[in-house]
């Protein structure tokens, strides 16, 4: 009975009930696209070092999965070429060319002989050095096809072909030109190895820092990918405390108001109830019940609205972020929800709980 | 109707602090109600007959003076007591209908049952009932789907659901016409000849109160003797 006259008074006033869940879905997909995105960024990532096809990264020392800490001499890497089971070594420059993008320098030939050639969806290879490629995302971005320019680095570029996104970077010029260009003539942002037998990885890491590269990030492709988590980021795991906070903020204020509007407009309501023996327990239990409904319909709400939030990243901006649907962190989203919205009931409940029987039934 | 009291008042006062100022709605009353009686205080207003009805209703406390409903002495009963006299021992019937706007007529009837702790079905008692109501086939429809009358006769088969020692009626008819009043003031002198139901009805209509087997005459919270009722 008690659900009944929370489903029922939910449905009696449809606005108030569509308006507060959608708030609460608001608040829920914001935490989901947020953990969404940073999954997907970092797997998006993750797929586009194992789409260059080696067995190691060698990186500056200092740096991290997902961030470089400098460039280093390029000298380094026909030594680590030299190595024993080493089959092929290649080195890259990256520039970044804004918060979430950057251009990649590329020795193509190496390039193909470790991962094979680009596939290109429009348009063909670099032929010359005022040249570059895109990858899908990118392209569609930024609306590029082969023929388009676009000023990256503070010089035009002729885009010459558009490639299937999931190798190495998405935007790619000739290593010699970026090396050039950014005043990193000799210099490499990172060594990617390719070994004849790649059982012997750990091996050849070891005898890599045995040989005087002890300093350098040497991660083998298995460790280099599993870093690349949301949880193996201190920043992104406060920003996405912080995200959090901010929803329980946002579900409280919500379902304060909502439920502190209900108290009033319901007072009669609330006399009536008492008239007829209700206690304060079940006075509070009632609306209680009717936010976590609204929090568990909010949460349904958020959960859709994600998908609509990817659609839109995937189509608006595939090139700058990816979002990636995070069902594990459902529940997660759903209990910040509902404890933001609970706490945001239990002044009102309260409230209607002590309000005055005679006076509530004289309201009108 | 029987010669015990159901309902034993004595030198009932009730004051209300507003602000600096005391008002004394009640001002010592005595009078005693049998079981089965169906007694109506008439008044006019500001003479403490709502006050009164609050009391009885356990809806607020007496400032002094003994009372006791069906064998409970309200005076010294705490507020969850009188929350607990309120789902079983008294049944509420309202001026205004007071029925929950957004459940049915018969959720409305079923919510009072529940609140008073009964889950299984009603018994055949009530179903007569709810055909002596008249409202059989209004129990699937909301309040703004029914008439004044029908509200107040489905508010009376909400005051009589969990078979109440006393209803308490405040103003029954005093929004309804003429005929929606008879029919209502019908009903509960019919509730009263045939199931022995206890009723206290408030009102300020002479002729609604002429449907009662005894009147109270109220004043400036007192009670009036017979003699000098206007």
């Amino acid at each position: 009975m008690t659900n009944k006259l929370v489903f029922e008074n939910l449905k009696h006033r449809p606005v108030r009930t569509l308006l507060s869940s959608l708030a609460v879905g608001v608040q829920v997909t914001m935490i989901l696209t947020l953990v969404g995105i940073s999954h997907g960024m970092l797997e998006d990532q993750a797929q586009r070092a194992r789409g260059m096809g080696a067995d190691i990264s060698i990186r500056p020392p200092g740096s991290s999965a997902i961030g470089l800490s400098g460039n280093f001499d390029e000298r380094i890497l026909p030594f680590v070429a030299r190595q024993p089971h080493v089959a092929l070594a290649t080195g890259v420059l990256i520039a970044p060319t804004g918060p979430l993008t950057s251009i990649t320098g590329l020795d193509f030939p190496a390039f193909a002989r470790m991962s094979g050639r680009f596939r290109f969806l429009e348009g063909r290879a670099i032929q010359n050095p005022g040249e570059l490629i895109v990858d899908e995302y990118y392209a569609r971005e930024h609306k590029l096809h082969p023929g388009s320019q676009v000023t990256l680095l503070g010089r035009a570029w002729t885009v010459c072909g558009v490639f299937e996104q999931g190798k190495l970077a998405r935007i790619i010029a000739p290593l010699d030109v970026l090396q050039r260009l950014t005043a990193n003539s000799g210099k490499l942002s990172i060594i990617w190895v390719k070994l004849d037998d790649p059982a012997r990885t750990n091996e050849v890491i070891d005898s890599l820092k045995r040989a005087g590269l002890a300093d350098y990030q040497i991660w083998s492709m298995e460790e280099l990918v599993s870093q690349m988590t949301p949880n193996s980021i201190p920043v992104l795991r406060t920003f996405t405390a912080v995200v959090i906070g901010l929803g329980v903020v946002i579900g409280f204020l919500v379902v304060f108001l909502s439920m502190y509007t209900a108290v009033l407009e319901r007072t009669r309501e609330i006399g009536i109830l008492k008239a007829l023996g209700a206690s304060p327990g079940f006075i509070v239990g009632i609306l209680l019940r009717e936010t976590a409904l609204l929090a568990v319909i909010g949460t349904f709400a958020g959960i859709a609205l994600t998908y609509g939030s990817r659609w839109l990243i995937m189509n608006l901006v595939p090139g700058s972020l990816t979002q990636t649907i995070v069902p594990g962190w459902w529940p997660i989203a759903g209990a910040i929800a509902l404890a933001g919205s609970l706490l945001g009931a239990v002044y009102p409940g309260l409230k209607a709980a002590r309000q005055d029987a005679i006076e509530a039934l004289a309201y009108d | 109707m029987t010669d015990s009291p159901i309902i034993s008042v004595r030198d009932l006062r009730k004051i209300y602090h507003a602000g600096d100022v005391d008002v004394h709605a009640l001002r010592g009353l005595d009078f005693d109600i049998r079981r089965g009686e169906f007694v109506s205080v008439i008044g006019p207003s500001g003479s403490g007959k709502s006050t009164l009805f609050h009391i009885l209703g356990g809806l607020t406390p007496p400032s002094a003076g003994s009372i006791v409903l069906d064998g409970n002495d309200l005076v010294r009963m705490s507020d969850a007591g009188r929350t607990r006299l309120r789902k079983k021992t008294v049944g509420f019937v309202f001026q205004k209908y007071n029925l929950l706007p957004t459940l049915t007529a018969l959720g409305n009837i079923e919510i009072a049952r529940y609140i008073a702790g009964e889950r299984g079905p009603v018994g055949p008692e009530f179903e007569r009932l709810i055909d002596l109501l008249g409202i059989r086939s209004r129990l699937n429809h909301k309040p703004r789907s029914l008439s004044g009358g029908e509200q107040q006769r489905v508010a009376i088969a909400r005051a009589l659901v969990n078979r109440p020692a006393i209803v308490l009626a405040d103003e029954p008819t005093g929004n309804l016409d003429t005929e929606n009043s008879m029919a209502v003031l019908s009903v509960l002198r019919d509730l009263n000849k045939r199931l022995g139901q206890t009723i206290l009805m408030i009102t300020h209509n002479p002729e609604a109160a002429a449907y009662g087997d005894r009147v109270i005459h109220m004043r400036d919270g007192r009670i009036e003797p017979p003699g000098l009722a206007v």
